[in-house]
């Protein structure tokens, strides 16, 4: 029954015929066809295996022991301005190693580890103007870093309280800075980018010199949300950067059962899109294409992508635990041989510019740095009970200021049962 | 909107050439293509796509062709605008926006082209707001795109070609938050909105006719809505119908029913009567006319709980 009824409708498609309008004004000497830019026929029945085709090399500038590979670059990078770069991808991890432990004695209730992906967050960040916008996915640590979200910053967020610009609503790690363009972050995979599309619209309606970067992960880009973006970007030609974090796992999920084709980049020619495959621990790599990329977005006010191939170190969070799902060798093969901090610490060893003496001294203030930021953000107090119902509305609603009356009538009536001595009171 | 904002937007699918209900009929000429102009196939993209055009201070004005395709975007709708203040500690807002789309049957729609979703979209962070005639279409809709709150508008697309006003031509808002009485009575309280309120104001007339004096209100903006309004017409009156073309069960007159009896309960002289769409998918196509909450199952509805 099924078979016969295939049949029938494959009759019913190749009896249909596109109408050639009689009415409208158009040229038969060129094309008949209006949804392709040009038509060509051939004779011969093709059907390409893209397995077949070469995969997209990766751009790199050092090797994995630090060794600069060329001088041949577009945009070169003052050795001292890797310094700085280096001393932000040692912050990202002391952070993440006493945040992460802190999480573990129960004193956040969350945290996500950038462990493996410092290169290509701050060498994408210094590549970036101040003017540029930036959305995240939420392992984009050394971005806000190096952006100016400092490490006290990020702990208030963390610890939820009364200084958290977001005023303690959201988990751990997921800020935002109005006054560093880049937006706060949230759970939902690859939400942002769509939005990215239409931000990078608005700035070139306005002929700013500037240009969106969105960061997201391969698991992200397999959403709707991406698709869309993409597709929305390269039709309303929006000077947008789609980054993509390639860290072959989406928690417990391998690219392989991810996706089937030649990673991100290659899904760019789908949309009409350009793009880089770079080495995402090679943090100079990273930089060039960024700068790159960003010069290409803004003078042409087109949108491309960036996929850096990396690898995650950490957990997904710390909710999850990878040891059950992947080797202990591979993940040791990665920190041994292919770490970003380590490959950036060998060049500048090699040109003079860092010695074992200031690397202890880094790793020492740093902690220090994260201890004394962490204990001045869990002493402070929590956001007022008033911040449970404003910022709903631009205004309050009524409906909300009679909740917001019960509710402290409630507390009031029940103060010992709940525990608001750490919420700050509004005078 | 567009001519006294210069950082409005009008998109979506076909709304360039004027839209399939003629819409944005002649504003490409008026304010160029990148001011209208037509996105991709995708309502996740284009509901995404506004939310960061406003979170950069731009008045984004998107239509989606048909409420039945809203869903897609709810993703961007429930997670993303609802929230984007409040998660940011008002860092970042997306009160610009304005989606418009078409709702509710039309004769011949089937399941999808004849949705009324409006209340899976009351939810904190966003306005609801649903017109029930030209004139007010004009004045609601140009206080959504003004209001620094994201707003979704339904349009009863039963009523573009059906309905005809004089609609001033000069620029007015009518406020969002408030409810209308439309027809003053005495004996029971009918709530409605959008086209539903043709069919009430048909069941009401009927109803006099027979000498039952109803109170008609248009609820107008359903999320936050206007409780007190709605109140003070049931102290007077006691009883309340209320009737909508979504299914019964969790529509938005479920909500309705349940203010209203706490703020009124000592009031009621009947329990709440609900007219409203069966629990089926709405609306099969050859059943349409016998689903609908009509004027004559309204007017049933309005002579039952005046007797109760």
């Amino acid at each position: 029954m099924r078979a016969l009824r295939r049949f029938r409708l494959n009759v019913l498609w190749s009896t249909r015929r596109r109408p050639l309008s009689t009415t409208t004004n158009f040229s038969l000497s060129k094309n008949n066809l209006p949804s392709l830019a040009e038509a060509k026929y051939v004779t011969e029945l093709l059907n390409h295996d893209p397995s077949q085709d070469p995969i997209i090399p990766s751009y790199r500038v050092l090797d994995e022991l630090g060794n600069l590979l060329t001088t041949k670059q577009e945009y070169h990078l003052d050795p001292h301005a890797v310094v700085e770069m280096y001393k932000t991808m040692a912050e990202v991890e002391a952070i993440d190693h006493i945040f992460m432990q802190s999480q573990r004695h129960g004193r956040i209730s969350f945290y996500m580890q950038n462990s493996g992906e410092e290169g290509l967050q701050v060498g994408s960040a210094a590549a970036l103007s101040e003017r540029d916008h930036i959305f995240s996915q939420y392992r984009e640590l050394g971005v806000f870093l190096w952006r100016g979200f400092d490490m006290q910053q990020v702990a208030h967020q963390c610890f939820s309280n009364v200084h958290d610009l977001g005023k303690g609503r959201q988990m751990p790690m997921h800020f935002g800075s109005h006054k560093l363009n880049m937006y706060t972050i949230s759970s939902p995979l690859a939400t942002q980018l769509p939005q990215a599309s239409g931000v990078a619209y608005v700035l070139k309606r306005r002929r700013e010199n500037a240009c969106v970067a969105c960061y997201f992960g391969d698991g992200a880009a397999s959403e709707g949300d991406f698709h869309a973006a993409l597709n929305f970007a390269a039709t309303l030609e929006c000077p947008v950067i789609f980054f993509c974090r390639n860290n072959g796992w989406a928690i417990s999920t391998p690219t392989d059962e991810q996706y089937r084709g030649d990673g991100i980049l290659s899904r760019a020619a789908g949309y009409g899109m350009r793009g880089i495959r770079v080495d995402g621990n090679d943090m100079l790599a990273v930089f060039e294409a960024t700068k790159a990329a960003r010069n290409y977005a803004v003078t042409q006010s087109r949108p491309i992508i960036i996929e850096a191939m990396t690898y995650r170190r950490g957990h997904h969070s710390s909710s999850d635990d990878s040891n059950s799902y992947r080797e202990t060798e591979e993940l040791q093969w990665w920190r041994d041989n292919n770490d970003p901090v380590s490959r950036v610490r060998r060049y500048l060893e090699s040109q003079q510019l860092w010695d074992s003496d200031q690397e202890a001294d880094l790793r020492q203030s740093m902690k220090k740095k994260v201890k004394k930021c962490m204990s001045s953000a869990e002493r402070a107090q929590k956001p007022p009970v008033e911040a449970l119902f404003t910022d709903v509305y631009a205004e309050m609603p009524k409906r909300l200021e009679e909740q917001q009356q019960d509710l402290k009538r409630h507390l009031k009536k029940y103060a010992s049962n709940y525990d608001t001595k750490d919420f700050h009171v509004s005078p | 909107a567009m001519e006294t904002d210069p950082k409005a937007v009008v998109f979506g699918e076909d709304v360039k050439f004027g839209g399939v209900f003629r819409c944005t009929l002649g504003l490409v000429d008026k304010f160029g293509s990148d001011r209208v102009f037509n996105t991709p196939l995708s309502e996740q993209g284009l509901v995404g796509f506004g939310i960061g055009m406003c979170s950069v201070g731009h008045t984004a004005i998107a239509e989606i062709q048909f409420a039945d395709y809203i869903h897609p975007a709810f993703d961007q709708i429930i997670n993303e605008g609802s929230k984007y203040r409040y998660r940011s500690g008002s860092q970042f807002e997306c009160g610009g926006l304005t989606i418009r789309t078409p709702y509710g049957v039309v004769g011949h729609g089937g399941f999808y082209h004849s949705q009324s979703p409006e209340a899976t979209y009351c939810v904190p962070g966003v306005k609801v707001v649903i017109p029930r005639s030209p004139i007010q279409a004009k004045g609601l809709l140009l206080s959504c795109i003004r209001d620094p709150n994201p707003c979704i508008f339904f349009e009863p697309k039963i009523l573009y070609r059906a309905s005809v006003e004089e609609v001033p031509e000069g620029d007015y808002m009518i406020p969002l938050g408030k409810a209308e009485v439309v027809r003053e009575g005495t004996d029971v309280t009918v709530i409605g909105w959008g086209s539903q309120l043709r069919i009430l104001d048909s069941a009401c007339e009927m109803a006099e006719k027979e000498g039952y004096s109803c109170e008609l209100i248009d609820v107008r903006t359903l999320y936050p809505y206007d409780i007190d309004t709605l109140e003070a017409s049931v102290k007077k009156t006691g009883r309340v119908i209320i009737s909508h073309e979504a299914a019964v069960t969790g529509g938005w007159g479920a909500e309705l029913s349940a203010k209203i009896q706490e703020r009124c309960f000592l009031h009621l002289e009947a329990p709440i009567k609900r007219v409203c769409g069966y629990d089926i998918p709405p609306s099969p196509l050859v059943f349409e006319r016998i689903h609908i909450p009509d004027a004559l199952k309204n007017l049933d509805a309005i002579k039952e709980t005046v007797n109760y």
